[in-house]
């Protein structure tokens, strides 16, 4: 579903000068009887920054997002909203507009009157509601669709139009949970550029909750991956992909595979070759250590007498991913698919490493 | 099979594939299964239309044979008839009335906000249905205060507790069929007080169990007979129970049958509007 430029253009100008607003989560504790959900949490938000928080399921993520809503409030610690403490005003005084993961949209009402709602509340004009609503659902797309009920309306067509309601109050920040996890693949690779496309051109500050890597990754300014409820790391997705600063990070945010190596002082010894150890040396652990490599760390070439073996390959497109059973690892290589063919399941190969530098971690707890 | 001839899979029927075959006990059970419904039927409303029916014969009989309408007109002029159907008419309305206001909030917090409490809440409110009425109706009538002893809102405030029971499984039923959570945030997300998001939001998708909730009260109210009674109120049950032994007794057994058959159509109006305005809300 393309967007509609030319009421993006209009309510981008004129109408609706969104402009975001700077978030700031101070220090957020929040527990949850023994569980702690948010353990000291801190992150700065930029005007009109998209900020996805990533992790895995619990990982205090929805939390942080209730807690900016107004849903939910901290043990300690605030969340500033354009430099003004809001911790403690109701959810209903924030105006933050907010996009479900479950489709919310009110049943008794059709699309433009979901849309209207916040206006209707704002005791707006009726004609003015109508105008604005039926502005909105042109801009998302639906602008055939303004008196379907929810019922009549599909999965993704739902979600375009609880952006547009929550776009309709003109919301300083964007809250965005988890809003298209319930989707199909092609719905939501659809939406997902098309929210992005919104929310650049109307410049409103966005939170973006999801556990999807490639959906954080791929719409972000920036991704906060948290793990027990605290920040891991908050960087972009290059960055955070290529420079994770821990071992969690380096694991769940893309794919690597796990090789033991000897240390010899600043660097480990990997598949024969001295590289680099990437951070704070003294946080390396003594005793076993493992590198994580990302696929295109490493470089595979067919050797008759080569120690590895091909166990698995998966066609990716540009690229197929082979895997590679070595010294009792299991490494994954990208290669381009045109270079693929004689890879074979079985086939004798040498693998090296071209990593500039890598990230090293104690090895995984074996059951 | 490809290989058979027409012929052959017409004169064979061992040849014709068996989940076919495998149709005629099917159709054979749901033929009794529609046989069995039809004798229910039939024997649950010769229940409610034979005494319904004698009772009506009874009321509108000439004494020289045949029917007559006259004793229809008969009732309004009924003494002390006209009172007690306002008085329970009354009693109806307030009941509905207090009954929402304390109910709908109540069970919507219980829902949103203490799951948990949900099977206490079943079972405080099938207490009006455990205990006998007569005891309900002398505790009350002992422990109420004296001003109110003596108003017919007490009796508005006893019957708000004895339709509780029916009243919070409808909206229970109800609200547990909508996605309350999300419904409310996204409400309060656009900047709606609770007051407004019950309003606006809740109370037109829990439509069809407030209409369920309203049609059981209102039931209740106009069949209530053993508190209003022991109160000493004259509600419509207590006129018909009462009125035989001053008055014509065909006029008390037509009012009682005019009553129930009104109730009837009452609440067949109330469910078709409900389920009209339903159909209405869903078309585009």
């Amino acid at each position: 579903m393309a967007l509609a430029t030319d009421s993006l253009t209009t309510i981008g100008s004129d109408s609706q000068s969104l402009g975001g607003a700077p978030v700031v989560f101070d220090n957020l504790t929040r527990r949850f009887g023994a569980t702690t959900a948010l353990d000291r949490l801190s992150l700065d938000i930029a005007p009109g920054e998209l900020v996805a928080l990533l992790g895995p399921s619990g990982c205090g993520k929805t939390t942080a997002l209730r807690v900016l809503a107004g849903f939910d409030r901290p043990d300690n610690g605030r969340v500033l909203v354009d430099g003004k403490d809001v911790s403690h005003v109701p959810a209903q005084r924030r105006d933050m507009g907010m996009v479900f993961q479950s489709y919310s949209l009110f049943p008794n009402m059709n699309a433009r009157d979901n849309v209207a709602f916040g206006l209707q509340i704002r005791h707006q004009r009726a004609s003015q509601r109508r105008a604005k609503a039926s502005e909105l659902l042109d801009l998302v797309g639906l602008a055939d669709h303004v008196t379907k009920y929810p019922h009549q309306l599909s999965g993704g067509q739902q979600q375009r139009v609880a952006l547009a309601r929550a776009l309709a109050i003109e919301p300083r920040v964007l809250l965005l949970d988890e809003p298209l996890s319930a989707l199909d693949a092609k719905v939501r690779a659809e939406l997902r550029d098309q929210i992005r496309a919104l929310q650049q051109r109307l410049a409103i500050t966005t939170v973006f909750v999801t556990h999807d890597q490639e959906e954080a990754m791929s719409m972000a300014d920036r991704v906060c991956v948290m793990l027990q409820g605290r920040v891991e790391q908050v960087a972009t997705p290059s960055v955070l992909y290529s420079q994770p600063a821990t071992p969690f990070v380096g694991q769940f945010v893309g794919v690597s595979s796990r090789v033991a190596v000897t240390r010899h002082g600043d660097h480990v010894e990997v598949l024969g070759r001295e590289v680099p150890i990437r951070g704070d040396l003294n946080a390396v652990p003594a005793g076993e250590l493992e590198a994580l490599l990302r696929p295109e760390d490493l470089n595979v070439v067919v050797n008759p007498s080569g120690l590895g073996v091909v166990t698995h390959r998966s066609f990716l497109g540009a690229t197929t991913r082979i895997g590679v059973g070595i010294a009792g690892a299991n490494l994954r290589v990208d290669v381009r698919s045109t270079h693929a063919d004689d890879l074979e399941l079985g086939t004798r190969v040498d693998v090296s490493v071209n990593a500039r530098d890598v990230l090293v971690t104690t090895p995984r707890p074996t059951n | 099979m490809a290989s058979l001839e027409l012929g052959t899979l017409v004169a064979d029927p061992s040849t014709i594939d068996q989940p076919f075959r495998a149709d005629v006990p099917v159709t054979r059970r749901r033929r009794q299964i529609r046989w069995g419904r039809g004798v229910i039927l039939v024997l649950a409303a010769a229940y409610f239309i034979v005494p319904f029916y004698a009772a009506m014969a009874f009321s509108l009989q000439k004494p020289t044979g045949g029917f007559s309408l006259t004793p229809l007109s008969q009732i309004a002029s009924a003494p002390g008839f006209i009172s007690a159907l306002w008085l329970s008419t009354q009693m109806a309305v307030i009941t509905m009335a207090g009954v929402m206001l304390l109910m709908v909030p109540t069970v919507i917090y219980v829902h949103l906000r203490m799951p948990r409490f949900r099977r206490v809440m079943e079972v405080i409110t099938i207490l009006p249905i455990i205990i006998p009425p007569i005891a309900y109706a002398t505790g009350v009538l002992e422990s109420a205060p004296a001003w109110l002893r003596s108003s017919q809102y007490l009796l508005a405030i006893v019957y708000v507790i004895l339709a509780m029971p029916y009243v919070y499984r409808s909206l229970d039923s109800g609200l547990g069929a909508l996605d309350l959570k999300t419904l409310v945030e996204a409400s309060r997300s656009l900047g709606s007080g609770w007051i407004s998001t019950i309003w606006r939001v809740l109370v037109p998708n829990l439509r069809s169990a407030l209409m369920s909730a309203s049609v059981l009260t209102i039931a209740l109210v106009f069949g209530e007979f053993t508190i209003a009674n022991v109160d000493n109120w004259t509600t419509l049950p207590v006129w018909i129970y009462n009125a035989p032994t001053t008055d014509n007794p065909r006029i008390t057994t037509l009012v009682a049958m005019v009553a129930l058959l009104a109730t009837c159509v009452v609440l067949t109006l109330i469910v078709t509007l409900d389920r009209s305005q339903s159909r209405n809300s869903r078309r585009s």
